[in-house]
């Protein structure tokens, strides 16, 4: 049984619905990021999950229970906010007591239990300080165990991370990671960084502009991206996609007068309107002499340290390559690509969606098995 | 604006005595006068140096005005309608700011508009009401016909009566209403971040128990700022008291009774007894202000975090 199931959710803010009905089911024990560009409606979702928002439509239920009418404190949730939301007047120990104070917990059992969760996110010296005392990262960390202290059934995280600069960002991604080893509670964890969602996730929900695009895991997401939007959102540099047509002679034409040859895909995707993208690491650089040798004027290269970022030209199309060579590329010089059609993905153009090689559309909510 | 002349620092400096002298003398002459004789009082020109009379004026003062009972009942009065004024304007404003409901803006312009009705405007109905509280319900049983119902039915006439006059409740009840608080504590309260009522919920905190465990907490610089204007504006009330207390022995307060103090036409022209009680009403907001005014000027000017 899901710990968290989602069914045609819906959120009408004022006459202007921001969701459109999200059906996801999150299983117990299982670490879910949702993702999406700001104002996609994550974290909407999420505060609908919370209680912190009215749910409009549809039907959200935790532990089997629909909490739809449910005030948040009888959920079972725990949430996180992006700006840690301390109470500034009280200390580190109050404020993770807090909660339990509320419940009436016996002051023994408060206390212990303070101690136990402030000892497993290393917050101990600091029991007596007042949020104002500590720094970005220790804030973050009494949010969190203030979140854990009363033990919930489901932790919600929105977007935690993103007032911590980037260093700090990694350890306490390390950090939660290992929490949720530990305790083995389900999470949702909505954020915006692609790479903070695919180092987190068991599985992502993609987003965008309140509906789910993807449901999957991580490397799902990334190899095999169900829509062009999950294709250009996730990955970075992003992925390289152009717009046009299969011709019968098996090849691909684009811009003005572009032409590759895909013979494969082709006969799959006959006269169809569409865009063919493929993620710049696959895109190699070869010698002209090579035999699918693709020749292409570079723009410009942006160095990475082990490897560079070649923005080029193919027939007026654009086109990024991960170059690790050691010879560098100028402005206007001539260089050759070389591509498999295996690594290629082809989308719909009128829908927007995936169409596999058999020429069947990946539908958003077909759900891939953990 | 940061200006470095000997000569402008100068003029600064004279303006700024010139501008202390004029708002610390009345002050002086008051503790001049009280200091001293009746005889050296009635000199022309008044001295302006204290003489040793002080002690026995302020006694003087404190006997005949019977200022025992009326700074009692000053005292009683101003911190209950600074208690009334800062519990009724931090509850209004709070469900005004953290709760959405239909008629929120027309209860904030409502409450916002009294702040064109002070007191002395509207004296004369407040006057009836505080004559009989009950009045407006007794208006709405007439209009509505009730009254008239039963006296057909019963031969039983309602009158519904409770006399403020001569009362605590009469004295504070109607000051207690307040626009500058509520509105105070409006400005406070939403500078208070969403996520913080949005944490307490999920803490499993009521609504009140928010307001009482995180709102009322933080405010506290607020509140104390509240609070000494409150405490000196009511303290210094007095049109209402006036009007209101017809037993003045009991329930008079203590400004009201400065006016007893002052020499009657053909009376003994004791104006150092007048300036002693004078001195000796105006002590406690000035106490007030003294002990709270690092409070004060924090809570008005910034927040400290």
């Amino acid at each position: 049984m899901s710990q968290i199931s989602i069914k045609a959710v819906k959120k009408v803010f004022q006459k202007t619905e921001v969701i459109h009905g999200v059906d996801v089911e999150i299983e117990a024990g299982e670490f879910v990021v949702i993702l999406g560009p700001s104002g996609c409606g994550k974290s909407t979702l999420l505060r609908m999950i919370a209680g912190l928002e009215d749910i409009s439509g549809g039907e959200i239920a935790i532990g089997g229970k629909v909490v739809n009418q449910l005030e948040p404190r009888e959920r079972g949730c725990a949430m996180v906010f992006q700006n840690y939301a301390l109470y500034p007047h009280m200390t580190v120990r109050q404020n993770i007591g807090y909660a339990l104070k509320v419940a009436r917990v016996p002051k023994a059992e408060r206390e212990a239990r303070v101690l136990k969760v402030a000892q497993a996110v290393s917050l101990e010296p600091y029991l007596d300080r007042r949020p104002a005392e500590l720094s970005g990262g220790q804030r973050q960390r009494v949010a969190m165990a203030r979140a854990m202290v009363r033990e919930p059934k489901v932790f919600l995280f929105d977007e935690p991370f993103s007032n911590l600069d980037a260093k700090l960002r990694v350890a306490m991604r390390a950090e939660v990671r290992n929490l949720h080893r530990s305790l083995g509670v389900t999470s949702v964890f909505v954020t915006h960084d692609q790479t903070e969602a695919m180092t987190l996730a068991d599985r992502l929900i993609v987003m965008n502009s309140g509906y789910v695009e993807q449901v999957g895991r991580p490397s799902e997401v990334y190899h095999h991206p169900a829509s062009l939007f999950v294709a250009d959102f996730i990955g970075s540099p992003a992925m390289n996609l152009v717009r046009g047509f299969f011709g019968e002679d098996g090849y691909f034409r684009h811009g003005k007068g572009g032409m590759l040859n895909l013979p494969d895909l082709a006969k799959a995707h006959l006269s169809r309107e569409v865009s063919i993208g493929i993620r710049p690491e696959l895109v190699r650089r070869v010698d002209a002499s090579h035999k699918d040798a693709i020749a292409a004027v570079v723009d410009y290269t942006e160095e990475l340290g082990a490897s560079r970022l070649v923005y080029a030209r193919v027939d007026g199309s654009p086109i990024i390559a991960v170059d690790d060579g050691n010879n560098a590329l100028g402005t206007g010089m001539p260089v050759h690509f070389a591509m498999s059609e295996s690594d290629i993905h082809v989308f719909d153009h009128t829908t927007g969606r995936r169409a596999d090689h058999a020429g069947r559309p990946v539908r958003a909510t077909d759900s891939v098995s953990a | 604006m940061i200006e470095r002349s000997p000569f402008f620092d100068a003029v600064t400096y004279a303006v700024m005595i010139i501008g202390l002298a004029m708002v610390i003398f009345p002050f002086w002459v008051v503790i001049v006068a009280a200091s001293q004789s009746l005889h050296e009082v009635s000199r022309v020109p008044i001295a302006l140096w204290p003489s040793d009379q002080l002690w026995v004026n302020l006694a003087e003062a404190w006997d005949r005005g019977g200022l025992g009972t009326k700074m009692t009942n000053s005292f009683i009065v101003a911190v209950g309608v600074t208690v009334g004024k800062i519990t009724l304007a931090a509850m209004s404003a709070f469900a005004i700011v953290f709760f959405t409901f239909r008629a929120r803006m027309v209860c904030f312009w409502l409450i916002f508009i009294t702040l064109m009705l002070p007191l002395e405007v509207r004296i004369v109905p407040t006057y009836a009401i505080a004559a009989n509280a009950l009045l407006p319900f007794q208006t709405i049983l007439d209009t509505v016909g009730i009254t008239w119902l039963v006296q057909q039915v019963s031969g039983f006439q309602i009158a519904l009566n409770w006399n403020l006059l001569n009362s605590y409740t009469g004295l504070i009840l109607p000051l207690v209403a307040t626009a500058t608080g509520t509105f105070l504590y409006r400005q406070f309260f939403m500078t208070i971040p969403d996520e913080l009522a949005e944490a307490s919920k999920m803490d499993g905190a009521s609504a009140m128990r928010f307001f009482w465990d995180v709102l009322i907490p933080l405010s506290r610089t607020n509140m104390l700022a509240l609070a000494t204007i409150m405490f000196v504006s009511s303290w210094n009330q007095y049109l209402w008291p006036l009007l209101i207390t017809t037993d003045r022995a009991n329930f008079g307060t203590a400004v009201m009774q400065l006016r007893f103090l002052i020499p009657t036409m053909n009376g003994t022209p004791d104006w150092n007894v007048t300036m002693a009680g004078a001195l000796i009403i105006m002590l406690p907001p000035l106490l007030v202000v003294a002990l709270m005014q690092r409070w004060f000027v924090r809570g008005l000017i910034s927040r400290d975090k």
